[in-house]
């Protein structure tokens, strides 16, 4: 009798995180699917893990939940050894070794890390299952990431956007959103994603860090 | 595996490790590996709702053995303590397995004597994990389980699943298996919108027949005998051997369904 058991379950989930001067958010829709069936309008995907950092987990639920808190009891023995605060690069490295340690039976979690850097500015880590991982300014994972992302391409980053009057000669200049402009967009992301892909809705759950701690905000979003 | 997997051994004396040869002595012996790859003897549905004062909770007495319906007795809701009640569907044996475990878990609990009882959180946590655990070796309980009860202190009704991949989630309304597609909507249209918080547990028993008649009508591996269980801040009222009216005499008249006349 050959393995009839697949371990892995496709639960959905979205998330989306900006960094910019001053601050970094990261947003996550609280829609659980399994295949046509919603299996709860509200679990939380984006996580606090201490030290004023925010962990983002979307793929099979399961795995996501046992890597956050993983990395949260990581947190705790970084402070046992180190006696200080873990910062966001240093926690990203170490997701990075706990997702590589599963490289033959891997976390089937996209991963996105928010911290703020010394300098006050948003910082964003992303991962794949299994580890690979860069600092970005913006990104957007899990199901309907192929729908947001060239909608933040050309908001954030402002791709194939010209200076008006120069025909198409001078490119607009790369600038850092705000709190407010970067909240309106994941607004739109979200409920333009909800319209089109089945496992995007329900509610977003927005963990926004700034020098002063992770504010939570919960936005509604259609539920059909 | 086979008749002749199981009996071609008998009086072939492995020696090949020292002497490899082809005829005769039996070739390299499957490693005995022992894991779950199906269910055999499964309980079907289970549903679960919040009402006002407590949660409700109800599963069928079957267990089937395929498309035979085998025993009709099965208990599938389980008293932890008197503050949660576990209801599973899935695979029998790992199921009475899994009422062993939490059975050792309140042994160790009470050992304490420190006069601390486990919660329906608790309860619901210990069990994810050893699901997940399982699951990381290939070799899960093939269960879907809900956990159901009035948690902590302030005795706030608490409903959650988990199943054989340790997957988990909270709702005021969860269902298992059929019950997802056919008794899922039905529940949620009482609880949804913070609703249950109103509900009373004469609405809520209404809502849990109407979806074992549901049930009882599409569910092919269904039984019309079932139990129910009611937790409340005042612990926990079980009723067995419940059972749904239902109505199949339409069918007489119903063509391809009665006896035909002309």
């Amino acid at each position: 009798m050959s393995d009839g058991f697949d371990p892995y379950v496709q639960n959905g989930g979205t998330t989306i995180a900006i960094a910019g001067e001053g601050f970094s958010l990261l947003a996550g829709d609280t829609r659980n699917v399994n295949g046509y069936n919603i299996n709860t309008r509200f679990m939380p995907r984006v996580h606090e893990v201490g030290d004023d950092l925010v962990v983002g987990a979307s793929g099979f639920e399961a795995d996501a939940l046992a890597l956050v808190k993983r990395i949260q009891q990581r947190i705790e023995l970084y402070h046992d050894n180190h006696d200080r605060k873990m910062n966001a690069q240093s926690c990203a490295r170490m997701v990075r070794t706990l997702l590589y340690g599963k490289r033959f039976f891997p976390y089937y979690v996209y991963t996105l890390v928010a911290g703020l850097d010394k300098e006050n500015l948003g910082e964003i880590y992303s991962f794949d299952p299994v580890g690979s991982y860069e600092r970005e300014w913006c990104r957007a994972g899990g199901s309907a990431a192929n729908f947001i992302t060239p909608f933040l391409d050309n908001q954030v980053n402002l791709h194939n956007q010209y200076i008006p009057g120069t025909n198409g000669a001078e490119p607009k200049p790369h600038r850092l959103l705000t709190l407010e402009q970067a909240m309106k967009l994941v607004h739109d992301a979200f409920t333009s994603a909800g319209e089109r892909h089945i496992e995007v809705g329900d509610s977003v759950l927005v963990k926004i860090i700034t020098k002063d701690g992770v504010e939570t905000r919960i936005l509604p979003l259609k539920r059909d | 595996m086979s008749f002749l997997e199981l009996t071609e051994p008998w009086g072939k004396p492995s020696k090949n490790i020292f002497f490899p040869t082809s005829n005769g002595v039996q070739q390299n012996a499957a490693p005995v590996n022992s894991r779950t790859v199906q269910p055999i003897v499964t309980g079907a549905s289970v549903i679960a709702l919040k009402y006002a004062d407590g949660v409700m909770i109800a599963a069928d007495n079957l267990a089937s053995y395929g498309s035979l319906a085998r025993f009709f007795d099965v208990e599938r809701l389980t008293k932890v303590g008197n503050n949660t009640i576990v209801g599973i569907g899935g695979d029998v044996s790992d199921y009475q397995h899994l009422q062993r475990i939490l059975e050792d878990l309140e042994i160790k609990e009470s050992n304490h004597g420190d006069g601390y009882a486990l919660q329906p959180s608790h309860i619901h946590e210990y069990l994810s994990r050893v699901f997940y655990a399982r699951r990381n070796k290939m070799d899960p309980y093939w269960n879907q389980a809900i956990v159901a009860g009035v948690d902590g202190d302030e005795k706030e009704p608490y409903v959650a699943f988990a199943d054989l991949r340790g997957n988990t989630y909270t709702a005021p309304a969860i269902a298992t298996g059929f019950a997802i597609h056919l008794a899922l909507p039905l529940l949620r249209k009482v609880t949804d919108d913070d609703h249950w918080k109103t509900l009373s547990k004469e609405r809520a028993r209404a809502a849990i027949d109407d979806c074992m008649r549901v049930l009882y009508y599409r569910d092919g591996r269904s039984l019309n005998k079932f139990s129910v269980a009611t937790i409340t801040a005042d612990g926990v009222d079980f009723q067995t051997n419940q059972s749904v009216s239902s109505e199949w005499a339409f069918a007489e008249k119903q063509y391809g369904y009665g006896t035909q006349e002309v």
